[in-house]
């Protein structure tokens, strides 16, 4: 009897031990599958031209997504600018200030509901917000978008990685008389700013690839993106609009646009994980 | 949250009743006077009546939790970061009071540095974590601050270690070397108390040693308030001796006294080793 019980407990051990383990392996592959696919398709696409030449009509040859690349640097740029600052703020003053105040308590729960928020919806608001009014699409409204789409991630994440600073640094540069400014953004701001840095780098990965705030806000253009007032050209929503078109040249540069993105995407958490190591070893 | 700030400036009351040992002749550095503390609701200290002198070691000592650190936390107004957390009652400052809502906190913590259990060099260079103080207090040329800190750092007994290594990250220090850059950070802005949160309870015992000579050479120019859990290192390093328990002052007064022949019996079983 005692023999027995022991072998079913090891079996169900077993068991879950080779359940989990295929659980985690369908997650890798399914990860490796996307990669493999978009390589495979997006690798033929890529060529000088795809890079340095604006999207032309189907069949004239020579066509390429260089605008769109152009376009969503300048678009995540500008986000980044109106983002991060704003992003950095609310999570200093959700560390340093509203710790525990009823103000803090409810920007932190906002950010965190902000997060899961879909964002076709932010693409809504901005377009009401911002197209309606000005009659015309815009890559403003479109900057805007993404930031507030990057807004609670910086937030958040730069909460966290100030409150990773112990109190006794905080104390100890209050103690030789700094004000509180002073040791936010001297002392404090240092001794985070690997990870304040990894905050940034993750929501700008996190936007690159948003698509549905940008088709209400500044839509996409075949042309070079030479004004911000009007259509800019970006590479999801060249992703979306080529990949359905029924030439196979546009739908390459789909597959391009989608392997560039990827690839973008990857090399950020790569290169944050670079930097969280390297600082972990100094 | 009234604070009683009626016995403003004169030379500071010597020796109140609550205070039976012996008071020092000259006025006291600093002066507490029946301060209540506390955390949210809870209370941590009880009617803190206490002087100390200047240009000595006072010790603090006393078991774990007994408010010691939360009772030299007062004086520096440190604990002001927590908003859950106030203090009643008098401190003086050469008899100016420093609870005071009008006092300039920045100046009242130039005037008392602070050194803490856990050394915490700043995320700086050497030379810079002596620097951010007297840059944030005084206006000078390069060659002057040069110069300062220099001196700081041979006060703190660790120039002829780091004077080849000033741009180095203040935390690639060992412990005790961390220790005395605090240290030197907190005398560069030429202070007049140093208040020590058990400064050594996180290094080795040569370091411990080092830092036991610096605090008996700073005494000289300084007034020293170390909280300390040795009692060995307290007999070694102070002047006077304060034993606290349970958040109030049970006695005070020369360290030989309290070690040697305490009036309270319950200094005694604790000096003794018989608890705490």
């Amino acid at each position: 009897m005692i023999h027995r019980a022991a072998a079913g407990r090891k079996l169900a051990d077993h068991l879950l031990k080779v359940i989990s383990a295929c659980a985690a392996l369908v997650g890798i592959l399914v990860l490796a599958w996307i990669l493999a696919v978009v390589l495979q398709r997006g690798a033929a696409a890529i060529s000088w031209d795809f890079f340095f030449h604006r999207t032309l009509p189907t069949g004239e040859a020579g066509g390429g997504v260089g605008n769109a690349i152009l376009g969503s640097a300048v678009l995540v740029g500008l986000a980044v600018v109106i983002g991060v600052p704003l992003g950095l703020m609310v999570g200093v003053y959700l560390s340093e200030f509203g710790r525990d105040t009823r103000l803090g308590t409810a920007v932190r729960f906002s950010a965190n509901v902000m997060m899961g928020i879909p964002s076709i919806i932010v693409g809504l608001f901005v377009y009401e917000l911002m197209v309606v009014p000005m009659h015309s699409f815009s890559g403003w409204a479109g900057a805007v978008a993404l930031a507030i789409l990057m807004l609670p991630v910086v937030a958040r994440t730069s909460e966290d990685m100030l409150q990773l600073v112990p109190n006794s640094l905080r104390e100890s540069a209050l103690a030789l008389g700094a004000p509180r400014w002073k040791v936010t953004f001297h002392i404090v701001f240092r001794a985070a700013k690997v990870g304040l840095l990894t905050g940034v780098l993750l929501a700008i990965a996190r936007i690159s690839g948003e698509t549905a705030p940008l088709l209400f806000t500044c839509l996409n253009s075949p042309y070079w993106p030479t004004t911000l007032n009007g259509y800019v050209a970006n590479l999801p929503v060249t992703i979306f609009i080529d990949a359905m078109q029924p030439y196979d040249d546009l739908v390459r540069l789909a597959w391009g646009a989608s392997l560039l993105i990827t690839v973008g995407v990857l090399a950020l958490n790569i290169s944050t994980r670079m930097i969280l190591r390297r600082s972990g070893h100094e | 949250m009234e604070r009683l700030t009626d016995s403003t400036p004169e030379p500071a009351p010597v020796g109140l009743a609550a205070d039976p040992p012996p008071a020092p002749k000259t006025p006291p550095k600093l002066s507490m006077q029946h301060l209540e503390f506390y955390y949210g609701k809870h209370q941590a200290l009880s009617d803190n009546t206490i002087d100390i002198a200047a240009n000595q070691v006072t010790a603090i000592i006393g078991p774990s939790g007994c408010g010691k650190s939360t009772h030299i936390r007062v004086y520096n107004r440190i604990f002001e970061l927590y908003r859950d957390q106030r203090a009643e009652g008098t401190v003086l400052l050469d008899g100016e009071d420093v609870l005071g809502p009008e006092v300039d906190v920045i100046e009242l913590r130039r005037k008392v540095g602070m050194i803490f259990q856990k050394p915490t060099p700043f995320p700086l260079s050497i030379f810079e974590n002596v620097a951010y103080g007297l840059r944030m207090h005084y206006r000078m040329s390069r060659n002057e601050l040069a110069e300062r800190v220099e001196g700081a750092l041979r006060q703190a007994a660790l120039w002829d270690e780091v004077k080849d290594l000033l741009d180095r990250p203040g935390t690639a220090l060992s412990g005790g070397q961390q220790q005395r850059l605090c240290i030197a950070r907190a005398v560069a802005v030429e202070p007049e108390v140093i208040l020590m949160d058990e400064p050594t309870a996180a290094i080795d015992p040569i370091a411990t040693a080092k830092i036991e000579d610096l605090i008996e050479e700073l005494e000289e120019k300084y007034t020293i308030v170390i909280v300390t859990h040795n009692m060995q290192q307290a007999a070694r390093v102070s002047d006077f001796t304060a034993f606290f328990y349970q958040g109030r002052i049970v006695e005070f007064g020369p360290t030989e006294m309290i070690f040697t022949k305490p009036a309270m019996k319950q200094t005694e079983d604790y000096v003794t080793g018989r608890f705490g």
